[in-house]
């Protein structure tokens, strides 16, 4: 008698863990604040809709790029347990989500605000699904620099949802995003080194060594806090979001300092750069947060 | 639990999300026409 297994179904859980949940967080809150620090107001129901449209679509995105990185993700320690290399999905499962998902969300983005609001969206999908995860990831140290500009679109779609038009405020908070990626991503990648480089990916550290990767994240920070703070003195931003920009930014720069001056052994536990990567995630939520609070009391 | 018992088991829960998933979806869709129609959409 053979004990034969018979392949169970994708449970919907998985079909969720496929979005990445956690990354679409961010992504809706910097949409949302997109929309919310736009000059004019929208209807909440379309509103609702543009915000589910950028979640479907990060959503998709992820979806695809656990697609194409499955056989990767098996091989990494912070991935293996996800749908793809656990096996509790089939590749085409995945395929077809994501497809799907992504087709969705723009058609339903575009019947509900504007073309423009749409077009962002499929660009900024496409950007992450082919320029980072299927052309730079696996080739060049460089790919979260560029690829960041995925992550950075949010803010963007939001804005032109409400106003059908982009601006000087958005493109700076498009701007912040594409320049806090680098700081952000090889924070962690410093404390995931050996996972990357078993996988064969070149992150930074992987290929030009932990000394490169610290001291371009403390160059990296020093555009970011340009445009971190500039909405202020360029008028885009009253001085509530201004104070916070500037105590928010001179901590992660404190920090991203630390970093760059460190030297570590070979059993060292990364704590600083562990808590790097954490303050760069609240450090986006704060800015983005006060730029809308800025805009209510203004 | 029989492998045959598992699978049906996993595809209520699935039939169900997605039911509940279809149902928001008609809901959203209605709002939105609803919204479209007040702000003068169409005219």
């Amino acid at each position: 008698m053979t004990t034969e297994t018979i392949a169970l179904p994708a449970d919907w859980r998985d079909f969720l863990a496929l979005t990445k949940p956690r990354v679409m967080t961010l992504v809706v809150f910097t949409g949302l604040c997109g929309m919310l620090a736009a000059p004019v107001a929208i209807h909440p129901v379309i509103g609702f809709t543009a915000i589910l449209c950028i979640a479907l679509g990060a959503g998709a995105a992820g979806a695809l790029n656990q697609w194409y990185e499955a056989d990767i993700d098996a091989q990494m320690k912070r991935t293996r347990g996800r749908p793809l290399p656990a096996g509790r999905m089939s590749r085409d499962s995945a395929l077809h989500f994501g497809v799907g998902l992504a087709v969705f969300s723009v058609l339903l983005m575009g019947l509900a605000t504007n073309l423009l609001a749409a077009g962002i969206l499929a660009v900024s999908i496409l950007f992450y699904v082919f320029v980072y995860t299927i052309w730079l990831k696996p080739r060049t140290p460089q790919n979260i620099v560029i690829g960041g500009a995925a992550g950075a679109f949010p803010p963007l779609i939001g804005w032109a949802a409400v106003t059908g038009d982009v601006a000087a405020l958005p493109l700076l908070l498009f701007a912040l995003v594409f320049l806090w990626t680098p700081p952000h991503f090889w924070a962690l990648a410093l404390f995931v080194k050996t996972d990357y480089a078993n996988a064969g990916i070149p992150m930074l550290p992987v290929v030009a060594g932990e000394r490169a990767t610290r001291t371009q994240i403390g160059l990296y920070t020093i555009p970011m806090a340009v445009a971190a703070i500039a909405p202020w003195p360029l008028g885009l931003t009253g001085a509530v979001y201004g104070w916070v920009a500037v105590v928010a930014t001179a901590w992660f720069a404190l920090l991203a300092a630390r970093i760059t001056f460190r030297t570590t052994g070979a059993d060292d536990r990364m704590r600083p750069e562990k808590r790097l990567f954490a303050y760069s995630i609240a450090y986006l939520f704060i800015l983005f947060g006060a730029v809308v609070v800025d805009r209510w009391l203004a | 639990m029989t492998p045959d018992e598992q699978r049906l088991a996993v595809q209520r829960r699935n039939a169900r999300a997605l039911a509940l998933l279809l149902g928001v979806l008609v809901v959203l869709i209605f709002a939105l026409a609803i919204a479209k129609i007040g702000m003068g959409w169409g005219k």
